[in-house]
């Protein structure tokens, strides 16, 4: 089982999504669609022998063998990345097959998916598998990188039809993107000749996310609350890769999604005193002063 | 006989000023096509000063609210909305 590793989960925090290209084999990407037509046919059936899983179900005990989508799901580069931002046993939230038929012109509004939720940090992920290669126009998800720790409520942000920055998932097949539950995004007119097939899961954490990925670099890649663009500041740090600034962020609005993803940070390693460009730090040296104790 | 349309320009700027830059944008077409109608796919204007000196009248902008208390570091929806309207005389 390969984990992420820090500069990967780093990424995750800044842009709430990680893209793993190719990740399915060919067969399996293949094999696939046939299972996937029969959960379609069968989801909303009660006597459909095809049915997903319970929700709450552990992510271990879902599509048991023979499935194709169990052995995707246990492929081990698969199981490395849902381990490391969801822990050693998650459970089933839900998943849907989302078919696009040709030439389906229906364009989703952007939305985040379920509620509005007031959680500071645990999060839930969600995999989107991309079973055959998808080119531009082809339904690929639309998505809006580094949204997913705004607090919105699902369609309330369908009002946006064009953010500078925003992808559409264009991909080669077998591809995996993982979204963080917050991310912001789309389904996309398929304007291909060809059914498009796009399978989403979503899993819960079970255990507190704190270092589940692979923290051998940890240590030279995590930084101090000094890390600070306007003094010393090292250029390989992951403060370094929290000052990423979306194309379509205001400025005023970029120094609040640093603060968003080092607190999001300090969630996931357990240091408190982690800081971007000084901003929390400066903030609580203030409220020290003024409730000493 | 000529009829009037409105089309609808929502315009998210980078600055609570109207000459901030486009950030985001979203058009909503009255007059069906039957008008002009800007670019989907890249920003119809670099700021929104440049609307208006495109003809689109400026129907609305976002007021400035203080955060409220506990919520200063919070984000959420795009704070600089600013809304345009053009009309369309169709015949």
């Amino acid at each position: 089982m390969t984990l992420l590793t820090t500069k990967e989960m780093a990424r995750f925090v800044a842009r709430g999504h990680l893209r793993f290209d190719a990740l399915v084999p060919i067969d399996l990407n293949e094999r696939v669609v046939e299972e996937l037509e029969a959960l379609t046919r069968d989801r909303w059936r009660p006597d459909g022998a095809t049915k997903p899983p319970a929700t709450g179900t552990p992510l271990s005990a879902c599509y048991p063998s023979p499935s194709v989508l169990g052995e995707i799901l246990r492929l081990p580069r698969v199981q490395g990345i849902i381990r490391s931002l969801v822990g050693r046993e998650p459970v089933f939230d839900h998943d849907f097959v989302h078919l696009r038929e040709a030439g389906d012109l229906w364009e989703q509004p952007l939305h985040a998916d379920a509620i509005i939720d007031p959680t500071q940090f645990a999060f839930d992920v969600q995999l989107f598998y991309f079973p055959h290669e998808l080119a531009t126009g082809e339904g690929g998800t639309r998505f809006v990188p580094g949204t997913h720790l705004r607090r919105v409520n699902e369609l309330e942000v369908g009002r946006y039809q064009h953010l500078l920055g925003e992808e559409h998932v264009c991909c080669p097949a077998g591809t995996i993107v993982v979204f963080h539950q917050g991310l912001w995004h789309a389904g996309q007119p398929n304007r291909s000749d060809r059914r498009r097939w796009m399978y989403k899961i979503r899993l819960n954490a079970t255990e507190r996310q704190l270092q589940l990925w692979n923290t051998d670099d940890l240590a030279t890649l995590h930084n101090g609350p000094d890390d600070h663009i306007f003094a010393r500041f090292a250029d390989d740090s992951v403060a370094k890769q929290f000052r990423h600034k979306e194309k379509w962020c205001d400025n005023a609005d970029y120094r609040l999604e640093q603060v968003q993803r080092a607190r999001l940070w300090r969630y996931l390693t357990g240091d408190e005193t982690f800081d971007v460009d000084y901003y929390l730090t400066r903030v609580e040296r203030h409220r020290r002063l003024e409730s000493p104790s | 006989m000529s009829v009037v349309r409105q089309q609808v320009l929502y315009l998210w700027l980078d600055t609570s000023s109207l000459d901030g830059r486009v950030l985001g944008w979203a058009f909503h077409d009255g007059a069906s096509g039957r008008g002009p109608t800007p670019p989907a796919q890249e920003p119809p204007y670099a700021t929104g000063v440049s609307a208006l000196g495109d003809g689109w009248c400026l129907l609305q902008s976002s007021q400035l609210i203080p955060s409220h208390p506990g919520m200063e570091h919070t984000t959420s929806f795009l704070k600089h909305e600013f809304v345009f309207e053009r009309r369309v005389e169709l015949t």
